[in-house]
């Protein structure tokens, strides 16, 4: 962990994770400043422009513009929403926020409520992580027993309050407006956009909706102003962010670092590439990143600007390692077989393309894939993409066009030959049950 | 019908959501009631629509766009493991091969006896600790080594 990391910072596993800890590590100090000092919304709004957050779930959006969306004068209900629904392959850091670290997410959001007029929020969190919504749930009620949550906050007169809502496995309510429609108590089908969910978002009110690690960096900014945070980073990407490692690593795991930091020296902090094997490819940001071969990686820093330029997306920061003994088209099934189970149906394009994806890809594999196929897997591709309402079309059409362009070799050896570039037994041995 | 339980626990999810979104907590109700009666009959999603004053329909559409409910009698324990690339690099596919092959079964079919299911299941936002898997939807048994599975089979009784 780096020595600017201030989102797991003092953490002791599944011990600290309680109100009391929180408060020791100086928890819930940026609300009573705003509360003591009576800081302005608009204040609190122009420090966190000056810091350069940008949203953590995966668009890098930057948070205080979003904050600024929403309306001031609206008569009624307004709603601050966290996204905990974390479910791209390859993300688990707002699983360990939740679990070791939940009450920086609360004040984090009691702070949005402050600054964008909302007297309610939600937490949606991931349905297969449900022994972390019951911790969440233990976090809100302490809260509210300390009067940090609900009616006239710590005796001012400001009112939040914050309840969870959980999943029940669908990738899809990671999708903002699908999150929206599943607290709604619908199936999760994402919403034409506009309107956005600044002007038309939870039961048709005003709604900003950012992600659990976005939230999580609030009071930081709040007690150290927006130019610390931001010089935790780099310019345009302020402060430090968490990096789950997963894939070919001797140590799996969760990374705080700041934004700008050389992939190799992440790369080492997660105990380099398993076996002493060498690096072939890398998912920077998620699934739906491109993915990105050993040579451009090595050569990247880990921020948005950076990645982007290499061709990818640093998107939710799950770093997905794969050495040489990853079958590039064995990976990339397994990913159009996610996209196709995980379309909500709603869009014909995504609908029908992902299968036609999965199909083709599976034949390769399989060896019977025929020499046109390559190029029918960038036309379908191409058809998919930005032809849906939302971007999991996108996210399903990226990973294929990525791979085929930095890997078609692979993809032409398996359709030539019908078997694998990579031996099988090298496979084996290269993902093999790992438990480091 | 649900108990008397149950309906206390929906009461409570009722509680998080304004007084005109009954329909809100339908997601939890389901779980609730899914808890209760191991699977969601037509029988048991019609008591939920009754109960938040929602067409049965449109509480069936819920139950069956999200994948963790049941709209069949699964085995005594259903073990879900997660196969998706990043727990697959790790030992994911090969933990569910070792499954296949200790409980007999393909994924999504139940032993003779009744007593598990076995689910191939998408990313659970754990993929550090593959391999993953889970245990009737809501207990997440993480780093499983051939031994730990083979532990876990016995603790559940095979």
């Amino acid at each position: 962990m780096s020595d600017k990391a201030y989102l797991l910072t003092g953490l002791n596993g599944d011990k600290t994770w309680g109100l009391a800890d929180y408060i020791k590590r100086g928890g819930y100090e940026a609300l009573k400043k705003i509360l003591r000092e009576q800081i302005t919304p608009d204040a609190i709004i122009a420090e966190l422009k000056k810091s350069a957050l940008r949203g953590r779930g995966g668009a890098g959006f930057p948070t205080g513009l979003k904050w600024s969306f929403m309306p001031r004068q609206f008569p009624g209900a307004k709603y601050v929403c966290c996204n905990s629904d974390e479910g791209e392959p390859g993300t688990f850091k707002d699983r360990d926020l939740l679990r070791f670290n939940p009450h920086i997410v609360i004040e984090g959001m009691i702070i949005a409520g402050y600054a964008m007029g909302c007297e309610r929020g939600y937490n949606y969190i991931h349905g297969e992580i449900f022994e972390i919504y019951e911790r969440f749930e233990a976090a809100l009620a302490e809260a509210r027993e300390a009067g940090l949550l609900g009616k006239n906050i710590l005796g001012s007169n400001f009112s939040f309050e914050l309840f969870a809502h959980h999943g029940y496995g669908a990738y899809i309510c990671g999708e903002e407006t699908a999150l929206l429609e599943s607290i709604e108590g619908k199936k999760g089908q994402p919403r034409f956009k506009p309107p956005f969910p600044a002007s038309y978002g939870l039961y048709g009110k005003p709604t900003t909706i950012n992600n659990t690690e976005t939230f999580a960096s609030v009071p930081y900014i709040i007690l150290n102003g927006g130019e610390a945070f931001l010089n935790l980073g780099k310019p345009n990407n302020g402060g430090t962010k968490l990096f789950s490692v997963s894939g070919h690593v001797e140590r799996p795991g969760n990374y705080e670092v700041p934004l700008g930091t050389p992939f190799p020296e992440l790369l080492e902090m997660a105990g380099g590439v398993r076996g002493g094997r060498k690096l072939k490819a890398v998912i920077p940001g998620g699934s739906s990143a491109p993915v990105l071969p050993a040579s451009i990686i090595m050569d990247s820093t880990l921020d948005y600007d950076c990645i982007a330029k290499a061709g990818s997306m640093l998107g939710s920061g799950a770093v997905i390692v794969m050495d040489e003994s990853t079958c590039m088209v064995k990976a990339l099934e397994r990913l159009s077989f996610f996209y196709h189970e995980e379309s909500c149906g709603q869009c014909t394009p995504c609908r029908e393309g992902t299968g036609w994806l999965y199909r083709v890809i599976h034949r390769i594999e399989h060896g019977q894939g025929r020499q046109e196929d390559i190029d029918l897997l960038d036309s379908v591709s191409e058809n998919i993409m930005g032809r849906t309402i939302c971007a999991l079309g996108d996210a399903a059409a990226m990973p294929v066009k990525s791979f085929i362009k930095h890997f078609r070799d692979e993809f032409q050896y398996h359709i030539d030959n019908k078997r694998c570039l990579v031996p099988l037994e090298l496979q084996r041995e290269g993902s093999k049950i790992y438990v480091g | 019908m649900l108990s008397t339980e149950s309906f206390k626990k929906i009461d409570q999810e009722l509680e998080k959501y304004p007084v005109d979104q009954k329909q809100s907590a339908v997601m939890a109700a389901l779980r609730i009631a899914q808890q209760e009666k191991d699977w969601l009959s037509d029988e048991t999603i019609e008591a939920v629509a009754n109960y938040l004053g929602m067409p049965p329909i449109a509480v069936f559409e819920v139950a069956s766009f999200y994948n963790m409910y049941d709209l069949q009698a699964p085995g005594r324990y259903k073990l879900t493991v997660c196969t998706n690339l990043p727990c697959a690099l790790s030992g994911g596919a090969v933990a569910g091969k070792y499954l296949k092959q200790k409980l007999g079964i393909e994924y999504n079919q139940t032993t003779a006896d009744g007593q598990f299911t076995l689910k191939e299941g998408e990313c659970m936002g754990a993929c550090g600790d593959a391999p993953v898997m889970l245990v009737n939807n809501h207990r997440m048994c993480c780093k499983m080594t051939e031994a730990q599975i083979d532990q876990l089979l016995v603790e559940l009784g095979k």
